[in-house]
């Protein structure tokens, strides 16, 4: 945004929805670690019950050390507004349940987290929501799979863990040809290498367990309403559209305009689902987003040193990073993510499971666990962990292998994790001869 | 809720109740480019709370008809034919910047039918600038932005939005980009164009509040306070901190000066 009083992003990281506290002085967002709010008197209660007047009512509604995270990843992805959640999963299933109604479909890339794979797949269609799924770069197929009922498309900044990058402004168009909003998932991205807003996106979701808070100690998740959609005029969405009997018929998208999408999502889904962020996970995500910045760019610098030793390793049978040229997204990815394509990426290992069993148990700097984007560099092999719900075909469209190592790259000296890295291939590479 | 007025559909909301003309009515207006979404808090407090409202849209912005009105005394002139539409006798009318000017000129021209008045972010005239008018007869974004940045206060800036998680900028810039192509620039010329604010102040009889922000970039301070002292009835409420954009910057201050002064 170039107004010319904005606060560029750097600035917005440690600043965006916050002001030093008025009653203490406090530099740092306090932890307002409170389930209720005085109300100042009964006509101040009336009116914020009744959306007359804004503020805090019940942490599970909304918190102030909450709200300063809400604002600063509204700020970071240039949206009107955010809500933040217990999780990432509950920041996708908040933002389905503020969208559709059983009946509904959602169009997907079948390249996607497998906790979010789950969701659409086996647990969303016991409420009546089904789910297509289509390739991240099929891009007619989104428009081919779109039906009727369809309310919502998805998909990842960049895909799990194939780091497919989906053609977005085209796909985003194809929704609101159908007055859908298309929602991305843009944790292995973030506001510092990618803004999906900027490509047509209308919901960004982030787990913020992942690099925002990037330092592996608070669950939490995000969800952005860009403002831009007019669900009015999709007719699609009587959600936000026809009066709301639960809030004294409130027709959000007249009362709240381009914010009427984020405030339904609030009034109704964190009163009503209750799937809120805790203060405290609120503040631990707060001091990763103030050096988000900075940690993203070391992130992906040693990124780039990790594919570079492992790209053409003995040990080693491919590397999908999307800004290697042999990867099938390297032209959109200069495109799209100039700033880096993240420090998530896969790796066969020669030798196949067993090799990949003895390089993950050789590595020793490099954490084997369930997780990604933390401070400190992780290993999994995604087969037998993330995605180990999925059957064999659903693995196959994934582009999940076998052979596939998936690491996210910390913080580390980059000689430090070569080390280990080397560690770990030369104990694949005996495993392979031990066949 | 939609009224027929000169033959095209405008849309006034009421607040999230039904309109009744038989209660107090209070007819706020928007600025340039903007609609009635910007009095969300305000308008909710008067429909429910022993009045009724129509925050409305002047025509071609938001949800009402029509070509936008090409002068501030022809939207003047529109809005007290929304009020004989809606059969609504006597009003009171809330103007926020090109908004207030419709609305004391409204008051200066019609002034039996107003109540009371109140200007918020007003002066006797309102230039605007050059590089702001040339970016907007070109439909350019950037007339957006500069909008964005100099209507909201530098406070706001940093954001701290009353309603938790509301990024005031972004939603203060998605309004404006909602507007149809022409709207702003129509209304920043008719804005600029305006020289009968003084006149006008000179005229209005009933009761008027200036509401002015202490940092307000697009109508200073000294010009609020100006404004006030041509008015033969004024009261002046100044809002620390705030910018050109008050009614979002500080929905509860502006709130209270807006009760404390139109209910008796």
């Amino acid at each position: 945004m170039a107004d010319p009083l904005a606060f560029k992003r750097d600035t917005l990281s440690l600043h965006a929805g916050q002001k030093p506290d008025p009653t203490t002085g406090a530099r740092a967002v306090p932890i307002y670690q409170t389930t209720s709010y005085v109300f100042d008197d009964t006509e101040q209660a009336a009116s914020l019950f009744n959306l007359e007047r804004a503020g805090h009512i019940y942490t599970r509604i909304s918190n102030p050390t909450v709200a300063v995270l809400e604002e600063r990843v509204a700020a970071l992805e240039g949206g009107v507004g955010a809500v933040c959640t217990a999780s990432g999963q509950a920041a996708l299933h908040l933002a389905v349940a503020t969208l559709m109604d059983a009946g509904a479909h959602i169009v997907s890339s079948a390249s996607i987290y497998g906790g979010s794979h789950n969701l659409f797949t086996h647990t969303l269609p016991r409420f009546g929501i089904e789910t297509s799924f289509v390739h991240p770069r099929d891009t007619e197929g989104f428009r081919q799979a779109i039906r009727a009922e369809t309310r919502l498309v998805f998909g990842e900044t960049l895909g799990n863990p194939g780091l497919e990058i989906m053609d977005m402004p085209a796909v985003a168009a194809i929704a609101h040809e159908a007055g859908i909003p298309l929602m991305i998932d843009s944790t292995f991205a973030t506001p510092c290498l990618f803004r999906p807003i900027e490509h047509g996106c209308d919901i960004v979701m982030h787990s913020a367990t992942k690099f925002l808070g990037g330092h592996g100690v608070a669950i939490g998740g995000v969800i952005v309403d860009a403002g831009i959609l007019d669900w009015e005029a999709s007719g699609k969405f009587p959600t936000l559209t026809e009066p709301y009997l639960g809030y004294h018929g409130i027709d959000f998208a007249e009362e709240f305009g381009p914010a009427a999408f984020i405030a339904r999502a609030r009034a109704e889904g964190l009163r009503d689902f209750g799937a809120c962020m805790s203060p405290t996970n609120a503040f631990h995500i707060l001091q990763g987003v103030e050096s988000l910045p900075v940690r993203m760019a070391r992130h992906v610098e040693n990124a780039r040193k990790i594919v570079a030793f492992l790209d053409g390793h003995d040990a080693v049978s491919w590397v999908s990073y999307p800004e290697l040229p042999s990867h099938p997204d390297h032209e959109r990815a200069q495109i799209l993510l100039p700033q880096g394509s993240g420090a998530i990426f896969c790796f066969g290992v020669k030798g196949g499971r067993e090799a990949g069993r003895a390089f993950i148990e050789a590595v020793e700097l490099l954490s084997h666990l369930a997780n990604v984007g933390d401070a400190k560099s992780l290993v999994i092999h995604p087969a037998s962990t993330t995605h180990q719900q999925m059957d064999a075909a659903a693995l196959e469209a994934a582009g999940v292998g076998e052979d596939m190592v998936r690491l996210s790259i910390g913080l580390e000296d980059a000689e430090d994790l070569i080390a280990d890295l080397e560690r770990g291939l030369r104990a694949a590479a005996r495993a392979a001869k031990g066949r | 809720m939609d009224i027929k007025v000169d033959g095209a559909t405008a849309f006034a909301a009421t607040g999230g109740r039904a309109f009744d003309p038989s209660l107090p009515v209070t007819v706020f207006v928007h600025g340039a480019a903007f609609d009635h979404t910007v009095w969300k808090l305000q308008a909710r407090y008067f429909a429910w709370n022993g009045g009724s409202v129509l925050a409305v849209d002047l025509p071609g912005h938001g949800r009402s008809e029509g070509p936008p009105r090409p002068t501030i005394p022809a939207m003047a002139d529109w809005l007290v034919a929304l009020m004989d539409a809606a059969e609504v006798g006597e009003a009171n009318l809330v103007g926020h910047s090109m908004g207030a000017l419709v609305a004391m000129d409204a008051a200066a021209r019609h002034g039996t039918r107003v109540r009371k008045l109140a200007l918020l972010g007003a002066a006797p005239a309102i230039p605007v600038n050059d590089l702001l008018l040339g970016r907007s007869a070109e439909d350019d974004h950037h007339a957006l932005e500069l909008l964005t940045g100099w209507g909201y206060g530098r406070r706001a800036h940093y954001g701290v939005h009353k309603m938790p998680g509301i990024w005031m900028t972004g939603g203060g810039l998605r309004t404006l980009e909602r507007a149809a192509p022409g709207v702003l620039h129509n209304d920043l010329v008719a804005t600029n164009a305006y020289e009968g604010g003084e006149a006008a102040a000179a005229t209005v009889a009933c009761p008027t509040l200036v509401l002015i922000g202490a940092r307000d970039l697009m109508t200073p301070a000294k010009r609020g306070h100006a404004l006030a002292g041509m008015l033969p009835h004024s009261t002046t409420v100044v809002i620390p901190q705030a910018g050109h954009i008050m009614l979002d910057e500080e929905p509860d201050a502006t709130l209270d000066a807006l009760k404390d002064f139109l209910i008796d």
